[in-house]
């Protein structure tokens, strides 16, 4: 079961508060000496000891190395504030809560196991099945295990839908409890969940308390690396320290004021900004459809539209209120369009399809209606008929105006941002100045992927979720974050860019056994001493920070990932820069076929073939005088370190799910 | 918290919410707005000279709302916010989308 976060019973003692207060210190003191010796080391690299004969090698590999020391860096800010928090106080009288499970294709029984233990929470509530499947089998058993069944809205007919993140915003009008309980279709609550984390909305400023995710189909070696108890327990105290504790997406609680202010203000920035540039973009058509006008009727339309788009342009410039601007803008294309008559109406329909063709861009992942600068610019380039022009502006306007026609639902709560809602929610309320809390206690059970390839394409999307919020909404300029917090999420970001360092860090002793380049000018005392001292710190630094956990696994998978980080990387950067869609699935939770699953780790076992040959090649070389024993020795050592990281991969692809679950309904 | 709605003419409807507007009541205007907008009275001001205190929920009301009238060719307008409602509104921004009239003649006639 590896170490399971339990309820503090004997921590809330002073002898206990005294050991974490001399804990803190420790890591405190671990964490300048990591930083110091890693200055040390990568300051000499970069002055001293880069081979610059060999610099297309050498170069990338310092630069690797600089990424990690920085990696190492944040995760020692992180650990500077990370500690336990007391006892909660306890839950409020009469608040009112809601618990949602969201489902989109899980099976049934699953769902309604979990939906029966939110049900009996102690803690009085009302639990709701959000089933995106719409499946009737559901609705009927949810309904005779008595809870509630929420499908979307007829609003959502035909407009994006958003994924989890509007299957969750549908349900918030939909429901009036203060508080929030969500919930993955798998994760099984504690009857105690609530009474354990409400206590800490007493205090008014705070949004949201986070629990762990905790996986109990995973045997002891956890072969997928399943659990991630560094994440769900130092590093989510850590950045607790700093005020960013990370929304996960389920097993939290969150406070439905907060959700609906994230709502309103984005709603407000949202339409700002869409309404402007649609002004604007109408007001350039207008101009080429002026000079094509085919008599003075059209032309005097044409001029009362366009200077109304400048008048309203003017008064929103002016800061004057959106709705009351476009209120009137819409009267005056109305008036402009009942002087002329509808003479080509083939024209004008055709006009009408342009825009729709144009201004607004599905992207199919976040199911999101963009309007992108490019087609918008397009769109004033077109040839346009004069009176369809009119009707083109009035579309244009139409669809981004205060009532927001191109969704389902004006507010949409939960960020729709990204393919992972969880993340640029919670930066979200953090730069609205609202307070987050990490409550280390399992308090539900839920299911981890059970082979190689569902677990690969779930680390995928987390990954391209997190890169996108990072390119879209980058926190280290978003406006209201404290600069822990920046530092707290540019941290995460960072991490998933590992996949580029890991390539040179796999490469370079296949250059050296096979080719004999050095990246490095020696293989000194000088440098053993500075990159011993910073390695044996750093290490120090995860054991006593992981408190007895097993952090292993995850540092194998950080690297043995590479292809995916990668591939995260490129597609996320070309989904926010291009507007290339991400090829996102929603995460198996029963296990998949097994057969073939070598296909998603190709890269990965091609280079365990490589490391393999390059030693055997440098053993020859050095036997044979080409190169030095010394400098052989060191590269043949730094192949074992990958292949024994590499090799979790192996034991993945042989690993063929949790022994219960075979037996079981799966 | 209790409503009460003024037909001013067949166009045009006044909602009065008394109290406190919060999650618990916002579905309420929502219907309301709603059933104006549907009996033809599509231009809703909603009087909020004695609305004690509302939240975000009462301000995604307002904004659903919005919407109804919007689709149905008419406006929504909101008069005479209390201290702690015009609070709320700035707080939110949502003063930059709608903002308050001084008396509900004014936003009738706007």
């Amino acid at each position: 079961m590896g170490v399971l976060p339990a309820r503090p019973g004997a921590s809330t003692t002073a002898a206990a508060t005294a050991a974490a207060t001399r804990r803190l210190d420790v890591l405190r003191v671990l964490a300048v000496l990591t930083v110091v010796l890693g200055l040390n080391y990568v300051v000499w690299r970069w002055l001293e000891s880069v081979n610059w004969n060999a610099w297309w090698i050498a170069v990338p590999l310092v630069v690797a190395e600089t990424y990690s020391l920085v990696e190492v860096s944040l995760f020692a800010m992180t650990m500077w504030r990370a500690r336990e928090r007391p006892e909660p106080p306890p839950p409020p009288d009469g608040a009112t809560v809601d618990v949602l499970i969201t489902t989109y294709d899980e099976p049934i029984d699953l769902v309604l196991r979990t939906a029966v233990a939110a049900r009996d929470i102690t803690y009085p509530h009302r639990t709701w099945v959000l089933d995106d499947g719409a499946r009737p089998t559901l609705r009927d058993a949810a309904h005779e295990a008595g809870v509630g069944y929420v499908v979307r809205t007829e609003d959502w007919r035909g407009r994006p839908r958003h994924a989890k993140a509007g299957n969750l915003n549908n349900a918030l009008f939909l429901t009036e409890g203060e508080f929030l309980l969500i919930l993955d279709a798998d994760q099984i609550p504690e009857p105690t969940i609530l009474d354990r984390t409400l206590g800490y909305f007493r205090d008014p400023e705070v949004a949201l308390v986070q629990t762990p995710q905790h996986f109990t189909n995973v045997t002891q070696a956890d072969p997928l690396g399943s659990q991630a108890p560094l994440f769900y327990g130092p590093i989510q105290q850590g950045k607790d320290g700093w005020n960013a504790a990370f929304f996960c997406g389920s097993n939290a609680v969150l406070r439905r004021e907060s959700l609906m202010q994230l709502g309103i203000v984005g709603y407000v920035r949202e339409t700002e900004r869409s309404v402007r540039q649609a002004l604007s973009t109408a007001r350039r058509m207008l101009g080429r459809a002026r000079r094509r006008a085919a008599n003075p009727t059209q032309a005097a339309a044409l001029d009362q539209v366009m200077s109304a788009a400048d008048v309203a342009l003017s008064r929103l410039r002016v800061g004057e209120a959106v709705g009351a601007v476009t209120f009137d803008f819409q009267r005056a294309v109305d008036d402009a369009s009942a002087s002329v008559v509808a003479r080509d109406v083939a024209t004008i329909q055709d006009d009408l399809r342009a825009i729709g063709a144009l201004a607004m861009e599905r992207d199919d992942e976040l199911g999101a209606v963009v309007v992108n600068d490019d087609a918008l610019s397009r769109l004033a380039e077109r040839d346009w008929s004069p009176l369809g022009a009119v009707e083109s502006v009035r579309a244009l306007v139409r669809a981004v105006d205060v009532d927001r026609v191109d969704e389902a639902q004006p507010l949409m709560p939960v960020a729709t941002v990204s393919v992972t809602e969880d993340m640029a929610t919670a930066m979200r309320l953090h730069a609205q100045g609202w307070r987050t809390v990490y409550h280390h206690e399992v308090l539900a059970l839920g299911l981890a992927p059970e082979d190689l390839s569902s677990m690969v394409a779930q680390r995928l999307r987390w990954a391209q979720g997190t890169l996108q919020v990072m390119l879209k909404e980058n926190p280290l300029r978003v406006p209201g974050l404290s600069l822990g917090q920046r530092l707290m999420y540019f941290s995460t970001m960072w991490s998933y860019l590992s996949g580029f360092a890991a390539v040179v860090y796999l490469l370079c002793p296949v250059l050296f056994l096979c080719l004999g380049v050095l990246p490095v000018t020696a293989w000194s005392v000088d440098f053993f001493a500075r990159f011993v001292a910073f390695q044996a710190a750093s290490q120090v630094l995860f054991l006593v920070a992981a408190r007895g956990v097993r952090t292993w696994r995850g540092q194998q998978y950080s690297l043995a990932l590479f292809p995916v980080w990668i591939r995260a990387t490129l597609t996320a950067a070309a989904n926010v820069w291009r507007g290339r869609p991400l090829t996102f699935k929603v995460t198996p939770k029963v296990r998949g076929e097994g057969a073939g699953a070598w296909r998603v780790v190709w890269p990965q076992l091609a280079v365990i073939v490589m490391l393999v040959t390059a030693s055997v090649v440098g053993a020859v070389r050095a036997a044979l005088g080409y190169t030095d024993w010394a400098d052989t020795s060191v590269n043949l050592m730094w192949v074992v370190y990958d292949l024994l990281v590499l090799s979790v991969i192996v034991q993945a692809l042989r690993y063929r799910g949790y022994p219960a679950g075979r037996e079981g309904a799966s | 918290m209790e409503y009460e709605t003024q037909e001013v003419d067949g166009t045009a409807a006044v909602i009065v919410p008394r109290g406190r507007l919060t999650m618990a009541s916002a579905p309420e205007l929502k219907a309301l707005v709603e059933r104006a907008v549907g009996s033809g009275r599509t231009l809703v001001v909603v009087d909020l000279g004695e609305t004690a205190f509302m939240d975000s929920s009462g301000l995604g009301a307002l904004v659903g709302g919005l919407r109804s009238a919007r689709t149905a060719g008419g406006d929504l307008r909101i008069a005479r916010p209390t201290e702690q409602v015009s609070t709320v509104l700035e707080l939110t921004t949502m003063d930059r989308v709608l903002r308050p009239f001084d008396s509900v003649e004014e936003a009738l006639d706007a």
